[in-house]
C-alpha cells in the first residue's frame, strides 16, 4: 500500500519540512515502502490487548513544589540565534501562517 | 429578529495555577520578574531536559475539579500536543488528551434570580507557554517577535463547559462564578489582565425552540469579561445576520479584536490543526488513589455557595446579600473578621454591601489595598451599637477611615462627634429650641404633630447632629406636653 | 603495553598503588588520540584542556587519600579518561549530535550521567562522532565525517555510537558511554570488539541525553572487558530525580558479582534467533559460545519469542514516532541552526529543519509523523503499542524458563564504508537481533565471542530486568572461556610500529 504524493506533502508540512519536486519524489517512494513493511503488523491478532507505552514504568514519579534556581538571562539566551536586550527574538508571524494553538 | 434565534455558548477557559514553581521544573512563576530570568533546560526545551510533575499542580488541579463537582480519574496520565510555534519550546504541549483528572461536573450560576446548572465537560492540567510580543507598535507593522520564556511552564488548568449557555449574560455570569470558585479554593489568582485567565468561546445560533445546533464557531483572544460579554453580543448578531440573510454560518476560528469591537476570520475547518496527540512517555502514569481525593476534599476551602447558605443560616441574611458576600474572598474574609468582632452579621453586611463597595467603586481599587480593616470597622459599629455616635455620624467618618486608616474613635473624639445622650444637657438644649420657636410649638399643640420633626431637626442643628435621636424625641415630647 | 591501551580496572591499581599519575594516563591516551584520530575519525570535540585539568585535581585527590591512608572516596574511576558519546549534554561543551542543526550548540548543563562521572573525579577527554542524533547503525549518517573502525579502517565501526566504540577500541580513550534505542551500544560493540551493554529502561537517568526515543533510549557502558562495564554501570545507574522514567531499585555493586557461580544458571536460546538465514561463521561462533556456556556449568533451554518477526516493525513505528515529536524542539527559535533571511517565523522553522536535518533523520521524522496523524494512529501507533505488549508477554514467558538469553548481536561482521545497502528497510533488519531488547525494556549486553576474517563478533546476552548482575556475571565466564579480551584493534596493536 503506497503513500500518495499528497499524503507526503501533507506530512511533510506537519514535520515543518520543506521538500523540493525531487525530495518529495524520494520521500514518498521511501514512505512508502517503509509504511508497507510496518503494515506487516496489520497481520497481529492484538484483540484485547492493551498498549504499552513504556516497560519498566515508575508511576507517580513527581516531585514537591519547591522552587529551584533558574539559569541566568546570558545562559539562557546564550545559544539564541537572534536577540534583542532581555529578549530572544525571531521573525513575526505572517497572517496565515497559523496561530498559537 | 434576533428574538427568533437562540445562542448557544461554550466556554473554554485556562487558568494558571498559583503553584510556587512550574509545572514540569523548579523555575518560579511570580508574574512580573525581568525578562527570561525564570528559565531552566527544561521549561526552555533545551534538548535532552526531561519534565517531572510537581504533585501541588495536580493537587491544585484536583481540587478545582472537585470544586466543579466533577468526578476525578482515578488513573491519568499526559499527553503530547504537537505543534510548531516559536512560543511553544518543545514543538509540543504537555497536555492531557483522553483522560482528563475531572470530568462530568458542574455549577450553578445565577441567571435571573435563577440557579441555572451549566456543566462542565472536563478538567485538566497543562502546560503554559512563553509570551510572545510583537517588536513593533502593532501586528501588522512589526518584522520581528520578541519572546520571553519566564511564562512557559506555568501549570494551567483547562476547564471546557457543556454548550449550555444561552446568552452573552449567561457566559459572563458563568465566568464570574467560575472565577469567584476558584479564588475561594485559592488556586489562582484569576487576573484577566494579568492573562492568568483567559477564555475562549464556541458560538453558534439556531432558530428558538430548535433542537439542532447550528454551525460553532471558535472564539479567540477574549481578554476581559467585558471583552466576553461584547465578543459573544457581536458574534452571535452576525451569526444571525448571516442565518437570517438566506446564508450559512462557515464552521471557522475568529479572532476578537476588542479595539474594533469585531470578530475576524482567522482559520477555517480544513486548515484544523491535526495535533498527532499521543502519551508522553517521559511522564509515567499517575494513580490517584481515593484517599488522597478525599483528603484534598476534606481540606478543600469552603466553596462560595455553600458560604453563601452559611451566612444566611448564622447572620439571617437575605440570599442575595449573602452569596454576593459570599462569591468574593476578599469581601467574605472581611466580613467574617469584621463578625468575629462585632457579632453582628446583619449590620457588618449592611456597611460591606453599603458604604464599602461604593468606596471601593468610587476609587477603582481592591479591599486589600484599601486601608480600612476589619478591627477598623468593628469600631465603627461598636461606637453606634454603644450610642456613643449615631449612624448618620457613622457615615459622615467612615470615609476617613477608608482613605486613610485613623481609628473613628479617635476621630470622633477629636472632632466632637460624641453623640449627646446626657439627659440634663439635652433638656437644656430643647428648651432653648422651643422658647426659640413659638409657631411651630403653637402649630403641634394645635395638633400638627408633623411639627415635632422640625423641632427635632432643629436640635439637631443646635448639636450638629450630636444629640441622641430616641433621647430628644422623648426629652422634646415630655417638655412639650408639659407646657401644653 | 602503553597506558592508553590498558583497561580501567588495571589503570586504577596502578593509580591507587602510585605506579601511574592520571596525568600520564590521560597524555597517553591525548597522544594516542593525536596518532591515530586522523585515521579513524571517533571524535567530534576533543576537550584536550579540560582533560588535563581533570586529571590534575584527579591526582591531588588520589594524593590527598594516599596521605589520609583513606581510598573510599577514590572510585575505580577517578582519573581515569573517557569519553562520551555527542548527545550527552555536558556544561560548557558544544553537544551536536553530529548534526548541523546543534552544530555550535554549547548545552548550559550537565546530563545526570556526567555530573556523575565528574563527582567520582574521572576525567572527559571529548565527544564522540555519531550517526545524526542516533539513527542509523554505522556512523555515517554523520554530518560531520566517517569514522573508522580500527579493526579494518574501510569499514564502519558501527552505530549510531560508532565513535565511543572505535575511541576505546584504538585507545583513543579507556572507556566510553554510548546510547542505545534499538542497537547503537550493543552493534557498535560488536563490530569493535569491546563490550557494550545496554542496561534495563530506568536503570540510568536519561536526563541530560539528547532524546531519540523516550521510551527505548538508554545510555551504557562501551569497554575493553566485562570487569569495566560492571565499573562504570555502577558509576552511572540510580534513580535520578530529574528523570520520571528513573527507577528507584537499588544499585548492587556489580564488580562484587562478576566472581560468582554460574553454576545452575540457565542460558535459553530463542529459536527464532538463529533461524535458517543466519551466516554460518556467526552461526558457528554462536554454538561455541552456548558450549562455553554450558562447559562453564550453565543448562542450556530452548526458548521462544513468538512475535520475534514483528519487532523492526513495531520498533520503527514506535521510535519514530518519538522522535518525530523529540525533534521538533529543533526548530532554529531557541538555539542551533536557523536559516538566514526567513519572511516570517514558519518559514524560518520550515527552512531550518529542511536545511539542517539530513537524509536519514528526515525520513523518520516522516515516518513518525505518519504514524502519528489522526489518519493512521490507531493502524499504525497504537497497534505498535498493543505488538510491544505481546513482545514483554513473549519475553516473560521466556524468563520462566531461563535466566538469560543467547544469540548473536548483529546478522554481520562490521560492513565496509559506504556499501550500506541503499534500501532503507534492508538497513533497518540489521537491527533484527537488538530492537526487541528496547523494546521490551530488558537489558542486553554484547561479549566479544570470537573473529570472522579478523573482524570481532559479538554475543548478545539478554537478561531479566533490573538483573544487570546476574547477566554481567554470565557475561563475565563467557569472557574468560572465549579469553580474547586481551586482544587489541590493529590500529592500536600497530601502535609500537608506526612510532613517533
Ligand atoms: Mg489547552
Ligand atoms: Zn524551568
Amino acid at each position: 500500500m503506497g503513500v500518495s504524493k499528497e499524503e507526503t506533502a501533507r506530512i511533510a508540512e506537519l514535520a515543518r519540512l520543506s521538500l523540493d519536486e525531487a525530495e518529495l519524489a524520494r520521500a514518498q517512494g521511501d514512505l512508502s515502502e517503509i509504511v508497507s513493511y510496518v503494515n506487516k503488523i496489520a497481520d497481529l491478532n492484538t484483540d484485547g490487548v492493551a498498549p504499552t507505552v513504556q516497560p519498566c514504568t515508575v508511576s507517580n514519579a513527581w516531585r514537591e513544589d519547591v522552587a529551584l534556581p533558574s539559569l541566568s538571562r546570558e545562559e539562557a539566551l546564550a545559544n539564541a540565534p537572534d536577540r534583542q536586550g532581555e529578549f530572544l527574538r525571531v521573525p513575526s508571524i505572517i497572517q496565515g501562517e497559523g496561530d498559537g494553538e | 429578529m434576533m428574538q427568533d434565534y437562540e445562542v448557544v455558548v461554550g466556554i473554554e477557559v485556562h487558568v494558571e495555577l498559583a503553584t510556587e514553581s512550574k509545572v514540569f521544573c523548579g523555575c518560579r512563576t511570580a508574574f512580573g520578574a525581568e525578562p527570561n530570568t525564570q528559565t531552566c533546560p527544561v521549561c526552555l526545551g533545551m534538548p535532552g531536559a526531561l519534565p517531572v510533575l510537581n504533585r501541588r499542580a495536580l493537587e491544585y488541579a484536583i481540587r478545582t475539579a472537585l470544586a466543579l463537582n466533577c468526578s476525578i480519574a482515578d488513573r491519568t496520565k499526559f499527553d503530547r500536543k504537537n505543534y510548531f510555534y516559536p512560543d511553544l519550546p518543545k514543538g509540543y504541549q504537555i497536555s492531557q488528551y483522553d483522560l482528563p483528572i475531572g470530568s462530568n461536573g458542574y455549577i450553578y450560576v445565577d441567571v435571573e434570580g435563577e440557579a441555572k446548572r451549566i456543566r462542565i465537560k472536563r478538567v485538566h492540567l497543562e502546560e503554559e507557554t512563553a509570551k510572545l510580543m510583537h517588536a513593533g507598535d502593532d501586528i501588522i507593522s512589526a518584522t520581528h517577535s520578541l519572546l520571553d520564556f519566564n511564562r512557559a511552564g506555568i501549570p494551567l488548568v483547562e476547564i471546557v463547559s457543556e454548550a449550555d449557555m444561552r446568552s452573552a449574560d449567561e457566559a459572563r455570569a458563568y465566568l464570574s462564578k467560575l472565577r469567584s470558585i476558584l479564588l475561594a479554593m485559592g488556586v489562582s489568582d484569576c487576573k484577566m489582565e494579568e492573562g492568568s485567565m483567559r477564555c475562549e468561546a464556541n458560538i453558534s445560533v439556531m432558530p428558538r425552540g430548535s433542537k439542532e445546533f447550528g454551525t460553532l464557531v471558535e472564539l479567540k483572544n477574549i481578554a476581559s469579561f467585558r471583552a466576553v460579554h461584547r465578543a459573544i453580543q457581536y458574534e452571535a448578531a452576525r451569526q444571525i445576520e448571516v442565518v437570517s440573510s438566506g446564508g450559512a454560518v462557515a464552521r471557522e476560528t475568529r479572532h476578537w479584536d476588542d479595539a474594533r469591537g469585531e470578530t475576524a476570520f482567522m482559520r477555517g475547518k480544513e486548515e484544523a490543526h491535526d495535533y498527532r496527540y499521543f502519551p508522553d512517555p517521559d511522564l509515567g502514569p499517575i494513580v490517584i488513589e481515593k484517599p488522597w481525593v478525599d483528603r484534598i476534599g476534606d481540606e478543600m476551602p469552603e466553596l462560595p455557595d455553600a458560604k453563601g447558605e452559611r451566612y444566611m443560616r448564622e447572620w439571617d441574611l437575605p440570599k442575595y446579600d449573602a452569596s454576593q458576600i459570599a462569591d468574593s474572598r476578599d469581601l467574605s474574609e472581611f466580613f467574617e473578621k469584621t463578625c468575629a468582632i462585632v457579632g453582628d452579621g446583619r449590620e457588618v453586611a449592611k456597611w460591606i454591601l453599603g458604604e464599602v463597595l461604593a468606596s471601593l467603586n468610587a476609587t477603582g481599587i481592591e479591599l486589600s489595598e484599601s486601608k480600612l480593616t476589619p478591627e477598623l470597622l468593628a469600631e465603627l459599629i461598636e461606637l453606634v451599637q454603644t450610642g456613643k455616635i449615631s449612624g448618620k455620624i457613622a457615615k459622615s467618618v467612615f470615609e476617613e477611615v477608608f482613605n486613610e486608616g485613623k481609628r473613628p474613635g479617635d476621630i470622633v473624639r477629636n472632632r466632637g462627634l460624641l453623640q449627646i445622650s446626657d439627659v440634663g444637657e439635652l433638656v437644656s438644649i430643647v428648651e432653648k429650641v422651643i422658647d426659640a420657636n413659638p409657631g411651630p410649638v403653637a402649630d403641634y399643640h394645635a395638633g400638627k404633630t408633623r411639627a415635632l420633626g422640625f423641632l427635632v431637626g432643629q436640635v439637631m442643628k443646635e448639636t450638629r447632629g450630636r444629640a441622641n435621636p430616641q433621647e430628644t424625641n422623648r426629652i422634646l415630647k415630655e417638655e412639650l406636653d408639659r407646657r401644653a | 603495553m602503553k597506558l592508553c591501551d590498558m583497561t580501567i580496572h588495571e589503570l586504577a591499581m596502578l593509580l591507587k598503588a602510585g605506579e601511574a599519575t592520571s596525568m600520564e594516563i590521560t597524555k597517553s591516551v591525548l597522544d594516542r588520540i593525536d596518532e591515530v584520530e586522523e585515521l579513524i575519525g571517533a571524535y567530534v570535540t576533543v576537550t584536550r584542556d579540560e582533560a588535563l585539568e581533570q586529571a590534575n585535581a584527579a591526582d591531588e585527590r588520589i594524593a590527598i587519600a594516599r596521605k589520609r591512608g583513606d581510598f573510599s572516596g577514590i572510585s575505580p574511576l577517578t582519573g581515569i579518561p573517557l569519553a562520551l558519546k555527542d548527545n550527552v549534554c555536558t556544561k560548557g561543551t558544544r553537544t551536536t549530535c553530529s548534526s548541523r542543526m546543534l552544530a555550535d550548540f554549547v548545552p548550559p548543563y550537565d546530563a545526570t550521567v556526567v555530573g556523575r562521572l565528574r563527582d567520582l573525579g574521572a576525567v572527559i577527554v571529548g565527544k564522540t562522532n555519531m550517526d545524526e542524533f542516533a539513527m542509523g547503525s554505522s556512523t555515517e549518517n554523520s554530518a560531520f565525517h566517517v569514522t573508522r573502525n580500527p579493526w579494518d579502517l574501510e569499514r564502519v565501526p558501527g552505530g549510531s555510537s560508532g565513535g565511543s566504540a572505535a575511541a576505546v577500541a584504538a585507545g583513543e580513550a579507556i572507556g566510553a558511554l554510548g546510547t542505545d534505542t534499538g542497537g547503537s551500544i550493543r552493534q557498535p560493540a560488536s563490530f569493535c570488539g569491546l563490550v557494550g551493554m545496554k542496561p534495563t529502561y530506568g536503570r540510568v537517568s536519561r536526563y541530560g541525553v539528547v532524546a531519540f526515543s523516550s521510551s527505548l533510549d538508554q545510555v551504557g557502558p562501551m569497554t575493553k572487558d566485562v570487569r569495566d562495564c560492571a565499573i562504570m554501570l555502577a558509576a552511572i545507574s540510580g534513580r535520578d530525580m530529574r528523570d520520571a522514567t528513573s527507577s528507584p531499585e537499588p544499585v548492587p555493586d556489580y564488580s562484587s558479582l562478576l566472581e560468582g557461580s554460574v553454576e545452575g544458571l540457565t542460558v535459553g536460546v530463542p529459536a527464532e534467533f538463529l533461524h535458517s538465514g543466519l551466516d554460518s561463521g556467526i552461526r558457528e561462533l554462536m554454538d561455541g559460545a552456548i558450549r562455553m556456556l554450558q562447559e562453564a556449568g550453565l543448562e542450556v533451554a530452548e526458548v521462544s519469542l513468538p512475535h520475534f518477526e514483528h519487532a523492526i516493525a513495531v520498533y520503527y513505528l514506535i521510535s519514530s514516532a518519538e522522535a518525530s515529536s523529540n525533534l521538533a524542539r529543533i526548530d532554529g527559535v531557541r538555539y542551533g541552526y536557523r536559516a538566514p533571511d526567513a519572511s516570517g517565523v514558519q518559514e524560518l522553522i520550515r527552512r531550518s529543519r529542511s536545511e539542517a536535518f539530513g537524509p536519514e533523520v528526515k525520513r523518520r521524522i516522516m515516518l513518525g509523523t505518519h504514524a502519528l496523524s489522526s489518519k493512521h494512529y490507531e493502524e499504525h501507533y497504537v497497534k505498535a503499542l498493543k505488538a510491544r505488549t505481546l513482545l514483554i508477554e513473549d519475553m516473560n514467558q521466556a524468563f520462566n524458563k531461563c535466566d538469560c538469553m543467547i544469540c548473536p548481536t548483529c546478522p554481520t561482521v562490521a560492513f565496509k564504508i559506504g556499501e550500506k545497502p541503499d534500501d532503507p528497510v534492508a538497513v533497518y533488519l540489521m537491527d533484527i537481533y537488538t530492537t526487541i531488547v528496547n523494546l521490551t525494556g530488558v537489558p542486553a549486553v554484547s561479549v566479544p565471542c570470537g573473529a570472522l576474517g579478523g573482524l570481532p563478533v559479538g554475543a548478545q546476552l539478554i537478561g531479566k530486568a533490573f538483573d544487570e548482575g546476574t547477566l554481567l556475571r554470565i557475561a563475565y565466564s563467557l569472557e574468560k572461556a572465549c579469553a580474547i579480551s586481551d586482544r587489541r584493534a590493529p590500529v592500536a596493536a600497530a601502535d609500537g610500529r608506526r612510532g613517533k
